[in-house]
C-alpha cells in the first residue's frame, strides 16, 4: 500500500489546522461578541465555504492562485512561490475551504463561556489577554476541540478544491481523498477498503475526545 | 466615603428606563437597594463596578474619581478595586476554591485567611461543582474580599438560595462584612434578603431613589 498520499494529507491537515486556529480566533471573538449588525453579513461570506459546491470554490481559488489571478501573482512576485499546483496552494485552499468548520467550533466555544466569568476576571484585576488564557480558553476547550477535530477531519477528506487547485501530483499535491478515487478508478477495490479503514481509524479518536469533552463541559456547568 | 451620582439610559426587554442617583456611602456602612426587577439595580451596580459606562454624573472613592463625566474620566474595571460578588456566583469552574482565590489575589496565606473567614477552609481544593449554593456564595464572597476592595458590590447574593440558607447566609455575610469594615452595597428584588444584609436601606424604582432611608 501507497502510504504518501497519508502523509500528504497528514501534512496539509496539520498546516491548516494550525494556520486556522491562529488566524480565526480573531474572527470568531468577533463574531461571537460584535453587536453591530455588518459582522452578520461578514460571518455569512465566511461560512460560504461550507455550503458552495467545492468545484466552484476550487475553480475560483484556481482562479487566484494561478500566475495570472492576483494571489498567485503576489506570491510569485514576492516569494517566487507558485501556487498553482503546489503544495502550499492546497494549503491556502484548504484554509478557505475549511474555515467555517474552525470558526464554528471556536465560535461555539467561546460563546460557551458566561459573560459573567469574563467580568469577574475584570473585577478582580485581570486584563483582557490574561483572562483570555487563564479563564476563556480552559473553559471552551470542547469548542477548541470541535474546531480542530473538525477543520483537521474535513481538510484529510478535502477532494474537490484540491484536486482543482492541486491536481494529482504524486508526492505533493495527491492526497488520500484522490488517491482513492484513482484506485476506485482502476477498480482496485480492496487497497480502497484500507484506505477507508485507516481514515475511520484516525477519525474516530477525535470525534470521540470530542465527544468525551462536551459531556464532560456539560456537566461542569450545571 | 463613596459618593456617586450617575445618568444611564438602559433598557430591560423592550423598554427604556432613566436611571438617576445620586448617593454618598459612608466608610464602612452597608447600604441595601431594594427595587423591582426593570429599576435599574444592576445598571447601578455594573457602573459602579466599572463594567458599564454611565452617561453622566460622577463616582469619586475618598478624593479620587473613578468616573467623571465632564472630565471625560473613567477608569477600568481592573484599577477601580471593587469586590463583585454576582448572583450567579461566576466561580471559575476549572479552578478550585483555593485557585478562585489565587486567581484574584496570588498570595496563598491571604487567600486560606479569607477561606477560614468565611469557613471555607476545609473545602479548598473543592471544585465549584462540587460545592452547595451556600458554599458557593461563600467562595464568591472570599474571592471578592480576598483583594481587600475599596468598595463590595452584591447583587441579589442569596436569591438563588433555600429560605433557611438564606437566613443562615445572610448572618454569616453580615459577621464578614463586620470583620472586615468593607463599604458594601447589596441590591435585591427582596425586602427580606436586603434587610439580613444592609444597615441602610433605599428603594430604587424606575431609576431613581426613593430620598426616604429606612434604618433598621
Amino acid at each position: 500500500m501507497d502510504w504518501v498520499p497519508f502523509w500528504v494529507s497528514f501534512q496539509l491537515g496539520l498546516w491548516v489546522t494550525v494556520l486556522l486556529l491562529f488566524g480565526t480566533f480573531p474572527l470568531a471573538w468577533l463574531f461571537a461578541f460584535s453587536k453591530r449588525g455588518w459582522s452578520v453579513w461578514v460571518e455569512s461570506v465566511f461560512s460560504l465555504p461550507m455550503v458552495l459546491a467545492p468545484t466552484v470554490m476550487g475553480f475560483y481559488l484556481l482562479l487566484f492562485l494561478s500566475p495570472n489571478g492576483p494571489v498567485g501573482r503576489f506570491f510569485l512576485d514576492t516569494f517566487g512561490l507558485r501556487l498553482a499546483f503546489s503544495f502550499p496552494g492546497i494549503v491556502i485552499a484548504g484554509c478557505v475551504s475549511s474555515l467555517p468548520f474552525m470558526l464554528s467550533g471556536l465560535k461555539t466555544g467561546l460563546l460557551g463561556v458566561p459573560v459573567a466569568l469574563l467580568e469577574a476576571s475584570y473585577t478582580l484585576g485581570k486584563g483582557r489577554v490574561e483572562t483570555f488564557f487563564r479563564v476563556v480558553l480552559p473553559n471552551m476547550k470542547a469548542g477548541l476541540v470541535s474546531g480542530i477535530v473538525l477543520t483537521f477531519a474535513h481538510t484529510i477528506g478535502e477532494f474537490g478544491v484540491v484536486l482543482m487547485v492541486g491536481g494529482s501530483i504524486p508526492g505533493v499535491t495527491k492526497v488520500v481523498s484522490i488517491a482513492i478515487y484513482e484506485k476506485v478508478e482502476s477498480l482496485n477495490f480492496g487497497t480502497v477498503h484500507l484506505y477507508a479503514l485507516v481514515l475511520i481509524l484516525i477519525a474516530y479518536p477525535g470525534v470521540l475526545l470530542l465527544n468525551h469533552l462536551q459531556r464532560r463541559d456539560t456537566r461542569r456547568t450545571r | 466615603m463613596i459618593h456617586f451620582y450617575l445618568q444611564k439610559e438602559f433598557r430591560t426587554g423592550s423598554t427604556r428606563f432613566h436611571l438617576d442617583v445620586e448617593y454618598a456611602l459612608t466608610t464602612g456602612s452597608v447600604l441595601g437597594i431594594c427595587g423591582p426587577s426593570g429599576s435599574g439595580k444592576s445598571t447601578l451596580v455594573r457602573c459602579l463596578a466599572g463594567l458599564s459606562r454611565p452617561d453622566d454624573g460622577f463616582i469619586r472613592q475618598d478624593g479620587e474619581f473613578w468616573f467623571h463625566a465632564t472630565q471625560r474620566l473613567f477608569v477600568r474595571t481592573q484599577k477601580r478595586r471593587v469586590g463583585l460578588v454576582f448572583q450567579d456566583y461566576a466561580l471559575f469552574p476549572h479552578l478550585t476554591v483555593l485557585g478562585n482565590l489565587l486567581y484574584a489575589r496570588n498570595d496563598r496565606a491571604k487567600a486560606m485567611a479569607y477561606l477560614d473567614l468565611v469557613r471555607l477552609t476545609e473545602h479548598a481544593h473543592h471544585f465549584p461543582r462540587e460545592l452547595s449554593g451556600g458554599q458557593k456564595q461563600r467562595t464568591a464572597l472570599a474571592r471578592a474580599l480576598v483583594r481587600e476592595p475599596d468598595l463590595l458590590l452584591m447583587d441579589e447574593p442569596l436569591s438563588a438560595l433555600d429560605e433557611d440558607l438564606r437566613d443562615a447566609l445572610g448572618e454569616e455575610i453580615r459577621r464578614v462584612q463586620r470583620e472586615t469594615a468593607v463599604t458594601t452595597m447589596v441590591v435585591s428584588h427582596s425586602r427580606r434578603e436586603i434587610g439580613l444584609l444592609a444597615t441602610e436601606v433605599l428603594e430604587l424604582r424606575d431609576g431613581r431613589l426613593d430620598p426616604e432611608k429606612h434604618l433598621f
